[in-house]
């Protein structure tokens, strides 16, 4: 490969490589809102924050 | 009206749901080839650039008019259009957001059933010992419904029923079956796609064979990325990268409006958009350019890659390259890239299926099921033609209509109405709405002005293409039923006269003066060579060829005379039903509306 062609790809892939790991990895390490949210999968957060929060 | 209960299971799903949305077919097949077609690694940069200025706004804007309407129980683009701005018209717009998914999913689940039908072929050994013409040929009989590679009859369409079917019992299992195929789907897909990419990258000159003594992976790369930084003044360039953006994203089909509704109000969509999105381009610039490519160009040379880049490569010529590295490999690999393929169309075809029961269940209480298997018989009424009538053109004109030009008019149309009849104040504080990112300030400039411009730039420039094939231009046999028969083009540009090398009754064969392309390797430019190249004709009982030998014979010039059924007359019933579906679908919107102005939740 000429040297032109090998910058234009490795600029290219690591840009886009480096935005997609980190909006992922932002998307991974936000916290979910407080119940109730549009997920159903962390759907007992609420009933445990009312648990820890009666105690 | 039933109360929706359905919900994404979690974000990463609903993500991963939304890029395997976008992920599909064109990532791998088209990208590569519009790269090489439009100056290689400087394709890169309008592409990039119309990534950021139209794609990520188109993102922003469907998935918060998604939401927004989600928020008055509506899930499909009718009623969520409508509830963004007064006046009745609008939902009629929506109907595109329905429309396109049923017509897309038509022709688009074909293509998707023959990645199922080469992953099982890779798997029995067909492909063993074939040639390159020969593995070409087996495609060829595999869309014409009557031959059957398999022993099983009309297997294309046997294939194309059982994917049909699979997506339908899929969609039957609501928004957790699609995001089940997609947590699973994606990752796979990558996985496959690093283990291709790979290859790609580390084939190098051993592909080189007797045949094809120059073939070298590096050209590919070389050549795919190599920037003609003169291609960056050439308007066709700008326009090729938009449309590209435009395909890979999905937008401008109404699916992403659909998956947001889901999404409740105070959750995020800035970062969600823009992740779904970047994952999107990472399987496209990443592996898509990694693969077809320089694998072709390993085996067969640039040159042969330059002339024959298209859609095909991928299943008239990878099972023959994956030969190439013994039976298990070939297998492996031949399950690996159609698998890939497999899982790249199905997130996209689940998707097209989700307004359709969104709209049926918010306006006419259907249930899930009700909902999935209508769209299954919908979509199965529409597809047929494609798939009967593939060799006469109806699957392209599909495409063109469908999965082309209503895609451009509707995202048009949605842009106008978020930036200036929504208004951007609204707007933009929908997009920002339980934000988990800052969206920068200048996106709020580049949605009210500079998409809407690139967006109608896109659309006028493709009005030309649209009114030519309004007219079949395409063609000299504009007649449904003709007594005559014409010469089409010999080439693309129809400059070039054809001589009659041989002909008998039913038979004519013509030479002419073709054009191709080699790739120069000290310019890195694909330099234009002339070349004499031939086009057969074979007419069938009561039709006669009326050419001489010798003779010379100009496109449009009467080559034989009987009783002709001209492909035109195939596209028309296409385009009959094409039409017959928007109308239906705006008859429904409009049943839907008189519903809720009995129940008094009409919006005028």
């Amino acid at each position: 490969m000429n040297s032109s062609a090998i910058i234009i790809m490795v600029v290219t892939q690591a840009i886009v490589i480096a935005f997609t790991a980190f909006f992922f990895y932002k998307v991974l390490k936000t916290p979910p809102k407080p119940e109730p949210d549009s997920y159903s999968e962390n759907d007992d957060v609420l009933i445990r924050k009312k648990d820890t929060s009666d105690e | 009206m039933l109360k929706t209960t359905e919900s994404w299971g979690s974000r990463v799903g609903l993500i991963l749901a939304m890029a395997g949305n976008a992920v599909g077919l064109g990532n791998f097949l088209r990208f590569p080839v519009q790269a090489v077609q439009n100056g290689g690694g400087a394709f890169i940069i309008p592409y990039l650039v119309c990534f950021l200025i139209m794609g990520i706004p188109l993102l922003f804007i469907e998935w918060s008019s998604g939401r927004y309407g989600g928020k008055f129980g509506n899930h499909s683009t009718p009623y969520i259009l409508d509830t963004m701005a007064k006046g009745r018209l609008f939902k009629y717009i929506g109907v595109f957001g329905i429309f396109t998914n049923i017509a897309v999913v038509a022709y688009y689940a074909y293509i998707e059933s023959w990645t199922m039908s080469y992953v099982y072929h890779s798997l029995r050994g067909t492909f063993s010992g074939m040639s390159q013409s020969e593995v070409a040929g087996f495609f060829n009989s595999y869309v014409d419904v009557a031959h059957s590679t398999t022993g099983i009859p009309y297997e294309a369409v046997v294939f194309y029923i059982l994917c049909l079917a699979l997506n339908t019992f899929i969609l039957s299992k609501g928004l957790k079956g699609v995001e089940k195929v997609a947590k699973i789907g994606m990752p796979m897909l990558i996985i496959f796609g690093v283990f291709l990419a790979i290859r790609g990258y580390t084939l190098g000159t051993s592909g080189a064979s007797d045949l094809f003594p120059n073939a070298n992976a590096w050209d590919g790369l070389n050549f795919l990325w190599t920037p003609q930084f003169d291609s960056l003044s050439n308007p066709k360039v700008w326009l090729a990268a938009a449309g590209q953006i435009f395909f890979t994203l999905s937008v401008g089909m109404g699916t992403i409006h659909c998956y947001a509704a889901y999404v409740k109000s105070k959750d995020d969509i800035a970062l969600n958009s823009v992740s779904a999105g970047f994952m999107n381009e990472f399987v496209e610039v990443v592996l898509g350019s990694a693969i077809v490519i320089p694998i072709a160009a390993g085996y067969l040379g640039l040159d042969w890659v330059i002339n024959n880049a298209g859609f095909g490569m991928a299943f008239q010529t990878m099972p023959y390259l994956f030969q190439q590295w013994g039976p298990i490999l070939a297998a492996i690999a031949g399950v690996m890239w159609f698998g890939l393929l497999f899982f790249a169309g199905i997130t996209s075809s689940l998707g097209m299926g989700t307004p359709w029961m969104g709209f049926m269940r918010d306006e006419f209480g259907w249930s899930r099921n009700k909902g999935a298997w209508s769209f299954g018989a919908l979509a199965l009424i529409m597809g047929l033609p494609t798939v009967l009538f593939f060799q006469n053109g109806v699957f392209d004109d599909y495409d063109y209509w469908a999965g082309t030009v209503s895609l451009v008019i509707f995202a048009f149309f949605e842009v106008i109405l978020f930036a200036w009849i929504f208004g951007m104040d609204k707007g933009w504080a929908e997009i920002n709405s339980g934000a988990d990112i800052r969206v920068p300030k200048i996106y709020r400039f580049i949605i009210k002005y500079i998409t809407p411009l690139l967006l109608g730039w896109v659309f006028f420039a493709s009005l030309p293409s649209i009114f030519d094939n309004i007219s079949h231009k395409n063609t000299y046999n504009k007649a449904a039923f003709a007594n005559e028969f014409y010469a089409e083009n010999f080439e693309g540009s129809g400059t070039s006269v054809g001589t009659v090398e041989s002909v008998d009754g039913q038979h004519i064969k013509f030479s002419f003066e073709n054009t191709r392309k080699r790739y120069d390797k000290v310019t890195n430019e694909a330099v234009t060579e002339t070349f004499t190249d031939y086009k057969e004709y074979a007419f069938k009982d009561g039709q006669k060829t009326a050419v001489q030998l010798g003779d010379v014979v100009k496109p449009g010039d009467l080559i034989a005379t009987g009783s002709f059924t001209n492909d035109v007359f195939y596209k028309n019933i296409g385009r009959a039903m094409l039409l017959g579906l928007f109308l239906f679908i705006s008859i429904l919107v409009y049943l839907a509306f008189l519903k809720r102005k009995r129940e008094g939740r009409a919006t005028l």
